[in-house]
């Protein structure tokens, strides 16, 4: 249980059995009065957001969490396998808690993942990776502007808009909280 | 849009030049003004500056003020019992300045560290205190940035000009179409503050919010002909709530009633329970009557420099 007065921005609670974080916090009291804790919630399972009113005595449950670190292993049809470094364990996910981040899977590459009663709900990545660009335009000789952009295609058919000069068989880095293009790797 | 601070020689040492607290240079001008402005208006009225202790092992009981703990004692949420009991041994005007500390308070109006200014004067009501705010008020406006215009947001706020007072009541009624008076509902009430009527409040000019329903002053006396409302008052300048002010309540028989029933409320919400400062109330049988006042000092400099967050207005700050 954690105290209404240690509610603050990021922290994560549950609420009837769904764990939430909370994105945004303001604090109110009259000098006499009662404190009001207003909190702006995202579901960390569904991802929906609420608002949540708490006043000063509630007592609010907190999330059995538990963040592991793992390594990636493969993919089978419906899941992503992790694997636990000192263990062998393996860890299932199911490919929607991954969404779009399953493009920036690197076979062995150390994850954290994050369980909601032993069911993983997030995986953070580290925030860059490198990729081969499979497939783009060729780009003009010489051509180093780099406000002016085009399609580029990776190994696993991610699609993501890069700068004129890079050409096919360039390694990028990629920034993993966006999926944007960060920088040439090779020359 | 913070208020441009007037132009003076700078004084007691060069301002700060270097990062992190180059951007605290003005206010810390301001700061030390406003309180050169404060202690000079009371000396000028004969007023005895006091100080007393920051840590206590009895804070006052109130409802929703819980205090910080240090070691065996606490740390004071008020100087209000301290400085009552100046009053009843012959001292007629005291005021302090100093900082008191609430457990847990902490948003963009709240630190739990914060400077509180104090005054108490024998004889006086809370319409004498009133009076009194009214000219400390435009004289620190005077003294912080030459102008009785404060920078508010949404337009300035003229202080020079009347205040308006409206009864707790008739701004209920307006706002948030219910009696506090005759409708015992605290819970109720705070909320409607903070979401009906502090948001409706004018912002041109200060508003005093006055005559609470009895039930919400704890150290305050029962109006005379209405015993239904307590003689205490609060001044808003831009929405944000700056002071509280009574007509003390001296019959310590009812203080000592009203304390019980504190606790009582506070041990049912889990909330500690401070013993009761019995020194206090054997003071209060021999004190006179008298008006007193808690004014914020750190969010009365925030509006008067046209700060939006009292981060602003603190250099250091107890999460940094």
């Amino acid at each position: 249980m954690y105290e209404v007065s240690e509610l603050r921005k990021g922290l994560k609670i549950e609420i009837d059995g769904a764990p939430y974080e909370i994105t945004d916090f303001t604090f109110a009291k009259p000098g006499k009065g009662q404190a009001i804790y207003r909190c702006k919630l995202r579901n960390l399972v569904t991802g929906s957001t609420q608002d949540k009113t708490y006043r000063s005595g509630d007592k609010v449950d907190q999330p059995s969490l538990a963040q592991r670190d793992l390594i990636y292993s493969y993919q089978d049809a419906e899941h992503y396998v992790f694997m636990e470094k000192e263990t062998y364990e393996q860890i299932m996910v199911e490919a929607d808690v991954l969404k779009e981040q399953h493009y920036f899977l690197i076979e062995d590459m150390e994850v954290k993942v994050l369980f909601f009663n032993d069911k993983a709900i997030e995986v953070s990545l580290p925030n860059f990776i490198e990729k081969r660009v499979v497939e783009t335009e060729p780009g003009a000789r010489g051509d180093t502007a780099t406000n002016v952009n085009k399609p580029a295609k990776l190994d696993n058919g991610y699609e993501i808009p890069v700068p004129i000069f890079i050409n096919e068989g360039d390694i990028i880095r990629i920034d993993t909280r966006d999926g944007s293009y960060n920088g040439r790797v090779n020359s | 849009m913070a208020a441009s601070i007037p132009d003076r020689p700078i004084v007691n040492g060069c301002a700060a030049n270097n990062a992190p607290l180059a951007p605290f240079a003005d206010v810390l001008q301001a700061r030390h003004r406003l309180l050169q402005a404060i202690r000079a208006f009371f000396c000028a009225r004969d007023y005895l500056e006091v100080e007393t202790p920051v840590r206590i092992p009895r804070p006052a009981l109130e409802d929703h003020i819980d205090a910080e703990p240090s070691g065996d004692c606490y740390l004071r949420t008020s100087p209000e019992l301290h400085m009552k009991r100046l009053l009843a041994s012959g001292y007629p005007r005291i005021f302090q300045l100093g900082p008191c500390f609430r457990k847990g308070e902490r948003g963009a109006r709240h630190h739990p560290e914060y400077s509180m200014l104090e005054w108490y004067r024998a004889g006086a009501d809370y319409q004498d205190i009133l009076e009194e705010t009214v000219e400390l008020v435009r004289h620190a406006a005077q003294a912080v940035i030459g102008t009785a215009l404060l920078p508010g947001t949404t337009g300035p706020i003229d202080v020079a000009g009347e205040w308006p007072l409206l009864s707790v009541r008739a701004a209920f009624v307006r706002y948030a179409g219910w009696d506090p008076v005759t409708e015992c509902d605290p819970q109720r009430f705070d909320l409607d503050l903070m979401d009906r009527v502090e948001p409706a409040l004018p912002t041109d000019r200060p508003t005093v919010l006055i005559d609470y329903p009895a039930y919400l002053g704890a150290l305050a006396r029962r109006k005379p002909d209405a015993p239904e409302l307590a003689e205490r008052w609060e001044l808003y300048l831009d929405g944000l709530e700056i002071a509280n002010a009574y007509s003390e309540l001296i019959d310590s028989v009812e203080q000592r009633a009203r304390f019980q029933v504190c606790a009582e409320g506070r041990a049912a919400r889990g909330q500690a329970v401070y013993g009761v400062d019995e020194a206090f109330l054997s003071a209060l049988e021999h004190m006179p009557s008298a008006g007193g006042i808690a004014l914020g000092v750190d969010r009365l400099l925030m509006v008067l420099t046209g700060r939006r967050d009292l981060d602003e207005v603190l250099p250091f700050r107890n999460d940094n």
